[in-house]
């Protein structure tokens, strides 16, 4: 069992690592580094209902958050870690479409709106759970703007794994809870998104030579 | 407000002034240890001041009173910083007249002051220097306002002694995500802002990379020495400040016994030292960033200061 106060810290470290995890990721360019970080982002998710099954003393919560944590903080992560190449070109997203300095300064944009934009819902339920609820929604528009501005097929697909996470974080915060079916069914979802497109990077590769998403606009014979 | 407080700050100058070039010396020896050299000694800079102090003075031709006052002035700021700060007593005589903002902008002087002096030497590389170290300021002021900011808000106040003796009543906070946020925005923010690696490597004259050395290359002799010794001051100011921002245990209070001056002291010696030896020991392993993409560095720390300030006053659980 944990007191009020000790819940409430663990539940702004882990949501503060969740956001500072989406950040790293705009940050780096190593694919390879880019999925550890969305590991030790679906780490920090799983803490989220860890954290509020022992202070509750319930064991609904704790099973999704073990759930949570082996998909999402291992399996995902390693299928994807499979799929990143090893030729050198392969290795980086070396030209996104919007560099590294403004994505910086666009995420710290997208931070500032989340906060604007959730003002009501903290307003609705002031609880340690609610208060979090912006960071939350931040990593929402981070990943938007990762799937938008990125090039490489597995770097998108970062950024659509970080989009899942991030809704599911919502979801814990303002519900205090998903139940556990509901939570299984989209895992699996997830789960198969990503072997399909582990399925389509390598086929990509194989048949084009690379997974750079721009070159494969037009039509060529 | 006790005769010793005052003693005390006046002390704290005086240490300041001596120490620095000891903790640049000792810097230089870490590195030097660990890339398999001898090294200088932690004396060195000393025995460079006084060899530089003896020299006849020179001043370029063409150059105004703004290239000849600059170190006067970059000495100045950072002795004033050293005078207003909490080093080892919280109780400085000055301290209500300067908070952290005023800090950070008598720091800005200091920098002002030298790229005024590069640009006055009409060089090519004084010129040179002079843009890239204030594209660097421009970019690093926004970061420092910010984890300021931050520091600032469990305090309730961005007065220095108030944030450290904050931090003395509540040691928990050091450990909240605020703060740890701050604390890697602003160590990127120092290293950038004393030109150390990987944004600046001071002990280069490589005309393509330097930075900071490229603005001060006209000084000779005397006025070469106070602009070294300004910028080892400055070193030792940061690393201090920021010792006391998120370690100050040992210091003396605001109406000390002698006893615990002399512990706040041997505590800060101990604490610089750490601090320095970690960041020469650091600077071994890192090579100096290309110059375009140091915005991307800065554009970092500035996000992370950011996400301290969105962490220290939106999440931080209200404590009534």
């Amino acid at each position: 069992m944990m007191t009020q106060a000790t819940y409430a810290g663990v539940l702004d470290l882990t949501v503060g690592a969740f956001l500072l995890a989406a950040v790293l990721i705009v940050w780096r360019r190593e694919l390879s580094s880019i999925v550890h970080l969305l590991a030790w982002q679906g780490a920090a998710l799983a803490a989220i209902p860890l954290a509020e099954g022992i202070y509750r003393g319930d064991a609904g919560p704790i099973v999704v958050g073990v759930v949570v944590l082996v998909l999402r903080a291992g399996a995902l992560p390693v299928l994807l870690l499979q799929a990143v190449g090893t030729a050198d070109t392969e290795r980086r997203e070396s030209t996104p479409l919007v560099n590294t300095t403004s994505s910086l300064l666009i995420t710290a944009g997208l931070t500032i709106l989340a906060y604007a934009v959730t003002r009501p819902i903290i307003a609705l339920n002031p609880a340690p759970a609610t208060r979090a609820v912006p960071a939350a929604f931040a990593v929402i528009l981070i990943a938007v703007f990762v799937m938008v501005s990125r090039r490489r097929a597995l770097s998108q697909a970062v950024g659509f794994l970080m989009l899942d996470n991030s809704i599911t974080a919502t979801a814990f915060l303002i519900t205090g809870g998903v139940p556990l079916i509901v939570e299984l069914g989209a895992s699996l979802d997830v789960l198969f998104a990503v072997f399909v497109l582990g399925v389509l990077t390598s086929r990509m590769r194989r048949t084009f030579g690379g997974t750079d998403l721009d070159q494969l606009r037009e039509l060529r014979d | 407000m006790s005769a010793l407080a005052v003693v005390a700050a006046a002390l704290q100058v005086v240490c300041v002034l001596a120490g620095a070039p000891l903790v640049v010396g000792g810097m230089r020896q870490v590195r030097a240890r660990l890339e398999g050299r001898a090294g200088g000694g932690v004396g060195q800079p000393w025995r460079d001041l006084r060899k530089q102090l003896r020299k006849q003075q020179i001043t370029p031709r063409g150059t105004t009173v703004v290239f000849a006052v600059a170190p006067a002035i970059a000495a100045g700021s950072t002795l004033l910083i050293a005078a207003i700060m909490p080093i080892f007593a919280l109780g400085s005589p000055l301290d209500s007249t300067a908070d952290l903002f005023g800090v950070v902008g008598l720091l800005f002087l200091g920098t002002v002051a030298l790229t005024l002096a590069g640009l006055d030497t009409g060089t090519a590389f004084g010129g040179m220097g002079s843009s890239r170290e204030i594209t660097i300021a421009a970019l690093v002021e926004p970061t420092i306002l910010l984890a300021v900011f931050a520091l600032s808000i469990p305090g309730q106040s961005a007065n220095l002694a108030a944030i450290v003796s904050a931090t003395l009543h509540n040691p928990g906070q050091v450990l909240s995500l605020g703060s740890v946020l701050a604390f890697v925005a602003l160590v990127i923010v120092i290293i950038a802002e004393t030109g150390r690696l990987p944004v600046d490597n001071p002990s280069t004259h490589l005309e393509l990379t330097m930075i900071h050395e490229a603005m001060v290359l006209e000084y000779a002799g005397p006025k070469l020495a106070l602009v070294e010794w300004a910028s080892a001051m400055r070193l030792t100011v940061l690393l201090t400040l920021l010792a006391n921002l998120f370690l100050p245990w040992g210091i003396a209070g605001a109406d000390p016994s002698p006893l615990a001056v002399l512990l706040g002291l041997v505590a800060i010696t101990v604490k610089v030292a750490m601090l320095a030896g970690a960041l020469a020991a650091g600077e071994v392993f890192i090579a100096k960033l290309r110059y375009f993409r140091v915005p991307e560095l800065l554009a970092g720390s500035f996000l992370l200061a950011l996400l301290a300030v969105t962490a220290s006053y939106f999440l931080a659980t209200p404590t009534h």
